[in-house]
């Protein structure tokens, strides 16, 4: 592995990594305020322990997130000077402020966790809501700072200067909206299915049915609700894609040639060699109709643009099919679960459908990864698109595959750790949570 | 607005050395404690630093983002030359922050605290040495970016004697301010006595680190005398910083908690004082005469004046609630 494609793989490690523990960290506060509100309305003690079992959860995640966010902002000045040097002042604006928010949701945190039965019980509920809120700005201004390398704006490039910046318009260009808007709601899908999937196991092997059943309900309400507006949002999204960045467009839907009528590419291995796709199924005009209204729009494909210019078209597209078929099964799931609450039907004895959420538990997140691989690598080669290339910012010191085998033991055995402490959290269940009402 | 941002730079980084060194200080204190009385201090620790710990290291990355939007060409600088002792402080953050996490909120008590408390302890002193090695490193004269080799640019650019030594000595500090911190919060006088014995030979500690500093300037020639005592702020600092350690001597043991915590805070900020004043604004010496100064390098000027708008909003945010989380949680325990 040379040093470059390990710098890439280190950096693609961090952040895969990164983005559980930061969606988690970002979403389930809201889950616990929920579950704090109705202990606090009702007083029913199952609410409280549901708020308490969660609790220990976003402790989890938050430590491990807050640590590799830290590492993150190093590693974008280990890894890649070249681009900090100049991008530093440009898009340091939504970091600063993600500083401020992510101070705010640390504080907060502390007030919460350790606040129980020591403040008036509204001001403790409300640190909660705190966490959700500062941790869902950080993550909206962390992804404002991305989408800011794939539109760049606020500053004017000439003969390798960068002038005339002005961070505000960095910070608000034109993809900042539609890309986080498309992160919030994935936030939401992810660990809400992966919530509501634990604890329909949970309620599938009969154990706490009360705690699982009502903590069922709150996270699969979120997640639902994200997961029907997503295909909305990741349309919006596409279309800026096709509007900004044309070469990763073609490289998402595997499209080698520019032309009208174009089809539409359902799975299929694109090879770049030659320039073809195997085993796809295509639909004819489709995305020339879904990107224009009708089938004569022109798409580019990839001979529009320069060999050296071009995304990688496998990984691209492929995770581009994984998430936007994620994406359907999860709003189709939704669509069914709102079906059944709505028919009243008691959906703790409909177990197919306890058992079908229980299998969804991982698919959000790994259309969150593989979002995020259809943003990155689609991205390449630019780091900053259309003005600076990965390669010409990468450090220039050697021996990176190095850090990269380090990173990817320390990560390695995180995860580890994290998924030991989840697991003993819920085996523990009935012990810390067990109390008769 | 370059002002407002470097005040901030440097007030973060105070800030960092005294909450976050507390910190680090707990894991080093319970590293140097026996057997006997290493669970009692895990929990004391626990109990006292549990709200505040996760804000405490909060200041690191107010510094990271102030280096990187205002001064991208330092920022760059150190994370190229400094990269293997960034890295390494880097495992040291993850290690200590998740194991700290870990042990306190892993549902089953059994083997597994031991391997947690391990990691916490090591890390507790690996983090701040490294940080030291750093802050050291980026004053030498050590880094040569023309180079042509990879020990002279990437290895010796930060490990020689002076920085191991200044590496030492805040790892001595940190450990000194949290038994500062930890003797205020003890529950039994024998556990006072504990903390009291250990803030001495941790002062103890920094005396001779300190001493060793000075001697591994003299070895790898770095003129640490002339900058510390070759202008008025630095005499005054370092003898501001001498009067307030002999009244933490005196009133260690009857004087109020508040006292000597402001005393022991006043000392390592007179030190910080005594060892940036000489090189403001240059903040990285390469070997040679070249520098990078937070003057002649900052970035842009508007990069500078909306981050200056953004520190300042930001701190209208944070300075309450982080006083008030401090506040109340001392406040019910002292209850």
């Amino acid at each position: 592995m040379n040093d470059f494609m390990a710098a890439r793989s280190q950096m693609a490690l961090s952040l895969a990594f990164h983005i559980i523990f930061s969606c988690i960290g970002m979403v389930m506060p809201f889950f616990m305020a929920v579950s704090h509100f109705y202990y606090l309305r009702t007083g029913r003690i199952v609410f409280r322990n549901i708020t308490n079992a969660w609790s220990k959860g976003v402790a989890i995640f938050f430590a491990t997130g807050a640590v590799s966010g830290t590492v993150l902002s190093f590693e974008l000045g280990l890894l890649w000077p070249g681009f900090m040097k100049h991008a530093g002042p440009i898009f340091g604006l939504p970091f600063s402020l993600e500083g401020t928010a992510f101070f705010i949701e640390a504080i907060a945190l502390g007030f919460f966790l350790y606040g129980w039965n020591k403040f008036n019980k509204w001001f403790h509920w409300f640190t909660g809501v705190v966490v959700g809120l500062s941790g869902l700005l950080s993550g909206i201004l962390v992804v404002a700072a991305n989408a800011w390398m794939n539109s760049p704006a606020g500053f004017t490039y000439s003969n390798g200067i960068y002038s005339n910046i002005d961070p505000v318009k960095a910070m608000f260009n034109p993809a900042w909206f539609s890309e986080a808007l498309h992160m919030c709601l994935a936030a939401f899908a992810a660990t809400g299915f992966a919530v509501a999937g634990v604890h329909a196991l949970m309620i599938v092997r009969r154990r706490n049915i009360d705690f699982h059943t009502k903590a069922f309900r709150i996270a699969a309400i979120f997640a639902c609700t994200a997961a029907i507006l997503q295909p909305l949002s990741g349309d919006h999204s596409a279309r800026e894609v096709v509007d900004r960045q044309p070469a990763k467009m073609a490289a998402m839907e595997g499209l080698f040639q520019t032309g009208t009528h174009v089809p539409l590419l359902i799975g299929g291995i694109p090879d770049e060699k030659t320039g073809r796709v195997k085993y796809g199924i295509e639909i004819p005009g489709m995305l020339s109709f879904m990107i224009g209204g009708n089938t004569h729009t022109m798409v580019k494909g990839l001979d529009a643009f320069p060999v050296e210019d071009r995304a990688p078209v496998l990984v691209t597209h492929l995770a581009f099919q994984i998430m936007v078929a994620l994406g359907t099964l999860m709003a189709g799931i939704s669509i069914l679960y709102f079906f059944i609450l709505w028919k009243k039907r008691d959906f703790s004895k409909n177990r197919w459908l306890l058992k079908l959420f229980a299998l969804t538990t991982p698919l959000g997140f790994i259309a969150v990864e593989a979002g995020w691989t259809v943003t990155e690598v689609g991205r390449q080669p630019w780091i900053l698109h259309g003005i600076l290339r990965t390669k010409d910012a990468v450090t220039p010191m050697p021996g990176i595959q190095y850090t990269f085998y380090l990173f990817t033991a320390v990560y390695l055995s995180l995860a580890f750790f994290v998924v030991l402490l989840l697991y003993r959290q819920i085996k523990m269940v009935p012990v810390l949570y067990d109390i008769p009402e | 607005m370059v002002y407002v941002v470097i005040i901030y730079l440097w007030t973060a980084l105070l800030l960092y050395l005294l909450l976050g060194g507390a910190d680090f200080g707990a894991g080093i204190i319970e590293l140097f404690t026996s057997d006997n009385n290493k669970n009692r201090t895990s929990i004391t620790m626990s109990r006292t630093i549990g709200p505040i710990w996760e804000a405490n290291h909060m200041w690191l990355i107010i510094v990271i983002v102030i280096l990187f939007t205002g001064f991208p060409e330092i920022y760059s600088a150190v994370s190229t030359y400094l990269h293997i002792p960034l890295l390494i402080m880097l495992m040291g953050i993850i290690a200590r922050g998740t194991a700290f996490a870990f042990r306190h909120y892993d549902a089953i008590e059994d083997n597994m605290q031991k391997l947690y408390n391990k990691i916490f302890r090591y890390s507790s002193f690996i983090t701040p040495f490294f940080l030291g090695i750093i802050a050291a490193s980026a004053v030498s004269g050590t880094i040569k970016p023309e180079a042509d080799n990879y020990l002279d640019a990437y290895i010796f650019s930060w490990l020689h004697f002076f920085s191991i030594a200044v590496g030492l000595f805040t790892v001595s500090i940190c450990g000194y301010l949290a038994a500062i911190f930890l003797i205020g919060e003890t529950e039994t006088d024998e556990e006072r006595k504990r903390y009291i014995i250990k803030a001495r030979s941790m002062n103890m500690a920094a005396a001779a680190s300190g001493a060793l500093v000075f001697a591994a300037a003299a070895h790898d020639h770095i003129p640490l005398a002339k900058w510390l005592f070759g202008n008025a702020v630095g005499i005054t600092a370092i003898s501001a910083a001498l009067v307030s350690l002999i009244l933490q001597w005196q009133l260690i043991r009857r004087g109020s908690k508040v006292i000597i915590r402001v005393l022991a805070g006043f000392q390592v900020t007179m030190i910080l004082v005594a060892t940036t004043f000489f090189h403001y604004p240059r903040i990285i010496l390469f070997s040679g005469e070249r520098y990078l100064s937070l003057m002649e390098h900052h970035g842009d000027d508007k990069a500078i004046e909306s981050l200056a708008l953004a520190l300042l909003i930001g701190s209208v945010f944070i300075l309450p609630a982080l006083f008030y989380l401090i506040y109340s949680f001392q406040k019910r325990i002292v209850n």
